[in-house]
């Protein structure tokens, strides 16, 4: 059962700026949401606050209608799916042990096969559990991160920046397969990046977000076609330029 | 080489000795450093405020931080009772465990504070709490570089136990304090070696275990933890008595620094195990330290000069006579410490100025009266204690006595400097050996400026009127005269081949005097 989310007022300050504005916002189970906007936006902040790395200043984070400040953060964050840019993977244990985390948290093992079955979903071998992260290239390693997201058979995948690192090649494999995962397991799927081609061709729904608001809140299709605003326009120049660019190679 | 040799093999007791006593104060450092650099990890301020706390005392020199614990420990007596022991191992390890504290609180806390941030975010985004992430991220991770503090910590622990001896805890530094006071080198030297050995091989062996925690081997840290553990073990097994209590009284008996108060201890020794008494000696106390102790029981006697407690402990700087002051004592040992002045030796050790014949007859000096004339070019050389002792402010003051240099030697060099020309006159003791050996003039003091020294046993409080002690110590008050303790002292401080140790000197000393 996908997970439903929604934002009450929620603002964040730090000393003196002021990351998140006051932000409502709904998100339907089983939706892919996309955050964008540039560096220092508020969309990691955001993110954040949902499994409570960040506590909001003011307002309300509900998650299934129930207020997260209301339940245990670990608890709750053990039933969420996180991956992030700088991976995080536990440089002294196996990746087989790395994916199992979650679950042996609350006294759950999970067995060789399951391990083997959550390295097959983001298409590394089984074999792989074995070996320790330093083994394993950047791509190698962010997909064990997102099977170690999925370990807990979670309703709610966070993912800020997931693919940042990456070579374009492994980026653009490993969202799709994550698009596909979201379908297959039916998930709600925040992913928090500064790609808008990222976010257009992956998402249903894409926010872009400017100095701690929401300026845009659109389906890609309505984006690609001009709709949004000026920032979200702004963002969309970037590869439909390059598009462009290339169609003109082509001829 | 092989008095070195026999040296060593005479310090197994000391080093099972040394070994504890470093032993708890690392562990007892771990104990505090580890919970704090968890603290520090979570609050910058207490970071700040621990390892400020830890590098400040750090630089106190260690000998200062043990001698520190003394009055500390004292004055907590208002709060645990008069049972705290003021002298010995708990000093020894609250001062070596605070020093053992900074290596190991800082490479904990740079290794928590050098933890990759990604790490972190991926402990709390799984959904770890507090624990978990301490016991399967934190821990594993930081857990060479703290070994690696430990390591250090170790070295240092090992080194610096050495000076607790000073403070009447037994360690390698007996041999090295007691060979230091009686110039005999080979005991100096096995007391180094044993030390630096010691220290090479807890190294080695820490890590060992620092590389397996490094490479996460789990049957290297293993190994080398086991081998720490049955070295220690070792060493408290074989402290363990095994024999059955035998039922016999034991007389801890406290000696200062110097050869004379270690003869005289051994000497006392002695004929108390031949009254049927178990005895232990704290030898090494500094003065002070030592009178303290018998006030307060942790020793049981020691012997003292009338000069020295007037001055040190009554704090007096006047100069009734030799009764008077002996009456004044007696009573103000008895009324303020508690302590009794079971009565006197029979010789003198007082300060006196001493210099090389030749020089003297040179300068034309007899008395001090001459030697202030010449003071002004001449360079005077005391103990540590000298120039800071009422004893030189009133013979100064008499004689107006002005130097054109004033040195400290430790009383074994002072000698030393007088033969080399690097002081001219000394404040010599006179019932050191040396004056007779060196044929050292001893200046008269018409004035008499310089008080009397007569030499007395204390007993402490608890001892004050235990009949049967007092009849085992009686025999020996008034029997040993000036010129039998001089050659005793200087069997002990010669450095040619007749040369005793304090134990064998003693033995001489009781037959000369017929106490045996």
């Amino acid at each position: 059962m996908a997970a439903s989310l929604t934002f009450d007022s929620v603002t964040k300050r730090y000393d003196t700026t002021e990351a998140l504005a006051g932000i409502d916002l709904t998100i339907e189970a089983g939706s892919f949401v996309a955050l964008v906007g540039a560096s220092g936006s508020g969309k990691s902040t955001l993110l954040k606050t949902i499994n409570r790395l960040v506590e909001p200043t003011t307002g309300r984070v509900l998650l299934d209608d129930e207020d997260v400040t209301t339940r245990d953060a670990t608890a709750m964050r053990r039933q969420m799916g996180y991956v992030f840019q700088r991976i995080g993977l536990f440089p002294h244990m196996r990746v087989g042990e790395n994916i199992a985390i979650g679950p042996r948290l609350v006294g759950d093992n999970l067995s060789r096969e399951r391990i083997g079955e959550l390295l097959e979903l983001v298409d590394l071998d089984p074999a792989m559990a074995s070996r320790l992260p330093e083994e394993l290239s950047g791509g190698q390693q962010q997909r064990v991160g997102v099977a170690r997201a999925l370990a807990g058979d979670p309703d709610l995948l966070l993912m800020d920046e997931p693919f940042g690192a990456l070579d374009p090649v492994t980026r653009d494999a490993l969202g799709t397969r994550v698009r596909d995962l979201h379908d297959r397991l039916e998930l709600t799927t925040l992913m928090v990046t500064h790609d808008m081609a990222e976010a257009l061709i992956l998402a249903d729904r894409v926010l872009v977000m400017d100095a701690g608001k929401i300026v845009a809140d659109e389906t890609p299709q309505a984006l690609a076609s001009g709709g949004g605003g000026e920032v979200a326009q702004g963002l969309v120049a970037v590869p439909r330029h390059q598009a462009e660019r290339l169609k003109e190679l082509e001829r | 080489m092989s008095g070195v040799w026999t040296a060593l093999m005479g310090l197994g007791g000391v080093l099972a000795q040394h070994v504890i006593l470093a032993a708890c104060a690392i562990g007892l450092g771990i104990a505090v450093a580890l919970p704090l650099a968890v603290w520090a990890s979570r609050s910058q301020a207490v970071s700040r405020a621990a390892l400020g706390f830890a590098s400040l005392v750090q630089t106190i020199p260690a000998l200062a931080l043990l001698a520190l614990f003394f009055p500390i420990l004292l004055s907590l007596r208002a709060v645990f009772g008069e049972d705290l022991p003021t002298l010995g191992f708990l000093p020894a390890l609250l001062a070596l465990a605070l020093y053992a504290l900074l290596p190991i609180l800082r490479n904990a806390v740079t290794a928590q504070a050098n933890l990759d941030p990604g790490v972190i975010e991926a402990a709390d985004g799984v959904g770890m709490n507090f624990w978990q992430r301490l016991r399967l991220v934190e821990a594993p991770l930081t857990a060479p570089y703290i070994m690696a503090g430990i390591r250090t910590a170790a070295v240092w622990t090992i080194g610096a136990a050495t000076l607790s001896t000073t403070i009447g805890q037994p360690s390698l530094g007996d041999p090295i304090f007691a060979g230091l006071q009686t110039q005999n080198w080979s005991l100096v030297l096995a007391g180094c070696i044993a030390s630096a050995g010691l220290a090479i091989i807890a190294d080695a062996l820490l890590g060992t275990i620092e590389a397996g925690f490094r490479h996460r081997d789990r049957r290297l840290w293993l190994g080398g933890a086991i081998a720490v553990a049955i070295g220690v073990a070792a060493a408290f097994v074989s402290q363990v008595d095994w024999s059955r209590d035998d039922g016999r009284d034991t007389v801890v008996i406290g000696t200062k620094q110097f050869s004379e108060q270690l003869i005289l201890g051994r000497l006392v020794g002695a004929q108390l195990e031949q009254a049927g008494y178990n005895v232990e000696y704290r030898e090494g106390l500094g003065s002070a330290v030592v009178a303290q102790a018998v006030a307060d029981g942790s020793i049981d006697l020691y012997f003292d000069y009338t000069g020295t407690i007037w001055a040190n402990q009554m704090k007096r700087t006047d100069n009734p006579g030799r009764d008077a002051m002996y009456d004044a004592i007696r009573k103000w040992e008895r009324e303020v410490q508690g302590s009794r002045v079971l009565g006197k030796l029979g010789f003198e050790n007082a300060y006196a100025f001493a210099m090389r014949e030749d020089r003297a007859d040179e300068l034309g000096i007899r008395t001090i009266e001459d030697l202030a004339r010449a003071a002004p070019r001449l360079v005077a050389g005391g103990d540590p204690e000298w120039f800071e002792r009422p004893e030189w402010f009133a013979v100064r003051d008499a004689y107006g006595l002005k130097f054109a240099n004033q040195r400290n030697f430790s009383p074994t060099f002072m000698y030393d400097a007088l033969r080399s020309s690097e002081a001219d006159v000394i404040t010599a003791y006179t019932s050191d050996g040396r004056i007779a050996a060196d044929r050292l003039r001893v200046l008269e003091d018409p004035r008499e400026a310089l008080p009397s020294y007569d030499t007395l046993i204390i007993l402490s409080p608890e001892r004050a009127n235990d009949e049967r002690l007092i009849n085992a110590l009686r025999p020996l008050l008034g029997t040993i005269n000036v010129e039998a303790m001089r050659e005793a002292n200087f069997s002990v401080d010669r450095t040619d081949g007749e040369k005793k140790t304090p134990q064998e000197a003693a033995r001489w000393l009781a037959e000369e005097v017929g106490l045996e």
